[in-house]
């Protein structure tokens, strides 16, 4: 696609190139489709059968045009506007506007992970591994790794496109016809170029792959914070920041408006062309910032188990604090606007009545408050499978050869895993409620949504439990410990949409906690979800000493 | 602390994954103070021996003893008192060298003496001697400043050989610790390990490499599909192996064949009277005195190699992989 575009860089060394920078790029390409063979089949047909089990969900929840109406009212507020997308969609709320409100801004996010994901593995880690060196030194071009790359993710992108306008298409829902369905599918692939050709920059930044897609990724959270804030917001100017805000912005099945779509493939061939032009400042497997020398003698507190697993942490932790505190400050920005523009709509008026006396603004905290904690799920997921991740890349061998235990290794990582949540809790807890008092004007929402957001600690230290059991007992499947936050996503961010009954909400740890500040606090669901983490931890810590090391 | 007679003590060790059978009943007794050396292919079960000798991994049945001390349920305080090198080390992408032997250091006392700081007499601080750890370095030319991701195959083996060698253990595991060193490092490495035994420290040197085994080790024991074949010292298993003997007499010597010991007797140059044969230990004085007879004019003996005696338990192998033997294998 975008390779044509490119020029040669003003590189600081003349470029080697005999010739052909793209030479091998086809064999690349079908090597990467090899290599994808099953990865990507599954990606594009989760994200295609979710999009149409959704759809064919609506049709049975709202088969009434009252009860459509009715969820556009609730729809019509901060809180909902925020989780799906612009209130244009509600003028005609059928079943097609619903879709292309209520999934697009949602599937934008994993379909540009799917992208992300599909770049940093076929090019930062094949160096990383010194995998592309080998396959560089045979006639291959500088700038086949990243073209292949790019050329399989718009590949995946278009199949995904296809099959979504076929499938919505030919489903025979009202509301949802053939152009429209194009422009919902063209839309997906759309957005998940943007978010390949980013990858392709961050790529270039950093000699880690895990540095890269979490630079890309960081960039898909900040286009959805945007959106949301601006779909929210009284003015939609941020939302135009987004590229999720521009294919929003398509009206689909609404106006099908093709043109932000151009928006789109113009960002798209500017990241592309620069990723290329920045391939060509740097050597193989380096990064454009380059490593640097570090102490010779290691400080006095990484000899202990938990200054070394806190150093081990360190960046990943400040990373989603300060991610969390800039998403709370964001949503703490538009609290102020919650309530100026509910205040005159009687039936969340009367809804809110029947919660308890909160206030809209505090509905709409405690519905913020849910998607802030997945977020802080996935950094405690994250850390606590680190001991996993240290032992398989055999890194746990020479430690557990010393004079540490295996409980206080673990323990370490465990320590910062559970501090850490709270930490990041915390944070996105300042964040939101320091522009959320000044938003309101009530500098005594500021305590209430501190507090609102630690209250979820106990549900996180849960989470750890969960994977440290997994760890313990079932090292195999420790990576099932995502789901947790995953079906914690799914029950407070769709279930809100679908209606999901009780019971599937209290298989979260997250659906016992008191939704603060709308609710009232207390203290029982607190303290059990408290046991019920230190009596998981103990057990997993009890299975992982009685287990062998797993070793290379 | 109580120390048994030896240092590691092994019985009937039996270990699986799954199907597979890593230790199938090793026997193996290292004894205190020397260095006894591990030999074996990859695959036969030198490293997850060690692993088991270092609670890292439970043995399904059997015994073993470390410095008079249970490896699995007695861990932790038996790994104060031995440093460990893995074959293929990895480290903290984000530490340096240094801090990897520190901390590596610091733990082996289970961070514990971190606080003795230098100064006050002591040299020791965290578990490391500062100005042992600073020889190393300058010994096997290590940058310490570089992070865990920079270093090479060969640097990242240096970092771990020079917190085990830094440490004051008295036992030392090194399980194939010289892979990835150039031949100066492994100069190094073997100077090293002598002044190690010299200090009274025990080493378990697993290798595949031979020189470096026959060099340094005073007792061996060769482990084959989870069992030790052998075990004693060089001479010991030389003289229970056969000696390659290359002769060239005034007249052909005939009648060596009936003699008993003899094996793979080749008639080199028939002319000039030259054969070649393997003798079995307990035969060598018979084949020369019956050689003397036929008028000796040259005379080339070798003990086996390490490598003929690894043969002798892997020829079969190797046979039925389709390799030949080199000739004067002692097989």
């Amino acid at each position: 696609m975008t390779t044509a575009t490119v020029k040669k860089a003003p590189a600081r060394t003349a470029p080697v190139t005999g010739g052909n920078g793209l030479a091998g790029t086809r064999t690349l390409i079908r090597f990467n489709l090899r290599r994808d063979r099953v990865r990507l089949p599954v990606w594009t047909l989760a994200l295609f059968l979710g999009t149409i089990a959704t759809a064919n969900n609506y049709k049975e929840l709202y088969a009434d045009p009252e009860d459509r109406a009715g969820v556009a009212k609730t729809m019509d507020g901060p809180a909902g506007l925020a989780m799906s997308g612009p209130s244009r969609y509600l003028t005609d709320y059928n079943f097609g506007s619903m879709l292309g409100h209520q999934m697009l801004g949602f599937m934008a996010v994993l379909v540009g992970l799917m992208s992300v994901l599909v770049i940093t593995r076929h090019t930062r880690a094949e160096e990383e591994t010194n995998r592309a060196e080998l396959v560089r030194s045979t006639v291959v071009g500088r700038h086949s790794h990243l073209a292949a790359a790019l050329s399989v993710a718009v590949i995946a992108n278009l199949v995904l496109a296809l099959l979504l306008a076929v499938g919505l298409a030919g489903a025979g829902i009202d509301g949802i016809d053939g152009t429209g369905s194009l422009l919902y599918g063209l839309g997906h692939a759309a957005v998940g170029i943007v978010f390949a050709t980013v990858a392709a920059i961050t790529v270039q930044m950093t000699a880690h792959t895990r540095g890269a897609s979490g630079m890309a990724l960081a960039v898909i959270g900040v286009a959805y914070v945007l959106r949301a804030a601006g779909d929210t917001g009284s003015n939609g100017a941020l939302s135009w920041l987004s590229p999720i805000g521009w294919v929003q912005r398509t009206y689909v099945y609404v106006d099908n408006r093709w043109w932000p779509l151009l928006l789109c493939l113009a960002l798209a061939v500017a990241c592309a062309a620069a990723g290329f032009v920045l391939s060509t400042r740097r050597d193989v497997g380096a990064g454009l910032r380059a490593g640097k020398l570090g102490s010779p003698v290691a400080s006095d507190a990484l000899g202990t188990p938990l200054g070394f697993a806190l150093r081990l942490h360190r960046g990943t932790l400040i990373a989603f604090a300060a991610g969390l505190f800039l998403m709370g400050a964001m949503y703490g920005s538009i609290l102020g606007d919650a309530d100026d523009m509910l205040k005159d709509i009687d039936q969340i008026q009367e809804a809110l009545d029947r919660i308890g006396g909160a206030s809209i603004a505090e509905s709409f905290a405690s519905m913020v408050m849910v998607v802030i904690t997945v977020v802080a799920a996935v950094y405690v997921v994250m850390a606590a499978l680190r001991p996993r991740s240290e032992e398989t890349a055999g890194r746990a061998e020479p430690l557990l050869a010393t004079g540490l235990s295996r409980a206080r290794w673990v323990g370490g990582h465990l320590a910062v895993a559970m501090g850490g949540g709270t930490v990041v809790l915390l944070a996105a807890g300042l964040g939101f409620g320091i522009s959320g008092a000044a938003s309101t004007g009530d500098a005594g929402l500021f305590p209430k949504l501190v507090g609102a957001a630690l209250a979820y600690a106990p549900a996180l230290w849960v989470t750890v439990g969960v994977a440290v059991v997994l760890f313990g007992w079932f090292p195999q499947a420790s990576a099932f410990a995502w789901i947790v936050p995953v079906y914690a996503f799914l029950v407070g961010y769709l279930g809100q949409i679908l209606q999901f009954p009780d019971w599937m909400n209290n298989l979260s740890p997250f659906g016992h906690v008191p939704q603060l500040p709308a609710a009232d606090m207390s203290w029982t669901p607190m303290l059990l979800l408290t046991l019920v983490a230190a009596g998981l931890v103990r057990l997993g810590v009890a299975g992982f000493r009685r287990r062998d090391l797993e070793t290379k | 602390m109580t120390k048994a007679n030896s240092a590691i003590e092994v019985s009937g060790l039996h270990k699986s994954f799954g199907k597979t059978h890593a230790l199938d009943g090793l026997d193996l007794v290292v004894e205190t103070g020397e260095v006894h050396g591990f030999l074996g292919p990859n695959g036969a079960g030198k490293s997850t021996t060690v692993r088991v000798l270092l609670g890292l991994l439970r043995a399904d049945s059997g015994a073993a003893q470390v410095l008079g001390r249970d490896p699995w349920t007695d861990a932790v305080e038996l790994h104060r008192h031995l440093a460990y090198v893995p074959g293929d080390v990895e480290l903290w992408p984000t530490l340096t060298g240094g801090e990897a032997i520190d901390l590596l250091a610091r733990l082996h006392d289970g961070g514990r003496a971190q606080r003795v700081r230098q100064g006050g007499g002591g040299r020791r601080a965290g578990g490391i001697n500062k100005q042992r750890r600073a020889e190393l370095i300058e010994r096997f030319d290590l940058d310490p400043t570089k992070k865990g991701r920079a270093y090479s195959k060969g640097n990242r083996q240096k970092v771990a050989i020079v917190a085990a060698l830094a440490s004051d253990a008295e036992l030392l595991l090194l399980d194939e610790p010289t892979a990835g060193l150039d031949p100066l490092m492994e100069v190094v490495f073997q100077d090293v390990i002598v002044e190690a035994k010299a200090a009274g420290k025990t080493v378990l040197l697993s290798s595949h490499i031979l020189a470096q085994v026959e060099k340094l080790a005073d007792r061996v024991s060769i482990i084959r599909l989870g069992r030790i074949v052998q075990s004693g010292t060089l001479s010991e298993m030389r003289h229970l192996t056969r000696t390659t003997i290359e002769a060239e007499t005034e007249r052909p010597a005939a009648g060596l064949d009936a003699l008993p010991g003899i094996h793979d007797l080749q008639t080199l140059d028939a002319d000039a009277g030259r054969v070649r044969f393997a003798v079995d230990g307990g035969h060598v004085d018979r084949a020369v005195r019956k050689l003397t007879e036929f008028g000796i004019r040259s005379l080339i003996s070798h003990p086996p190699t390490l490598e003929e005696l690894m043969l002798r338990h892997y020829g079969d192998e190797l046979a039925a992989n389709g390799h030949s033997g080199n000739g004067n294998g002692a097989v």
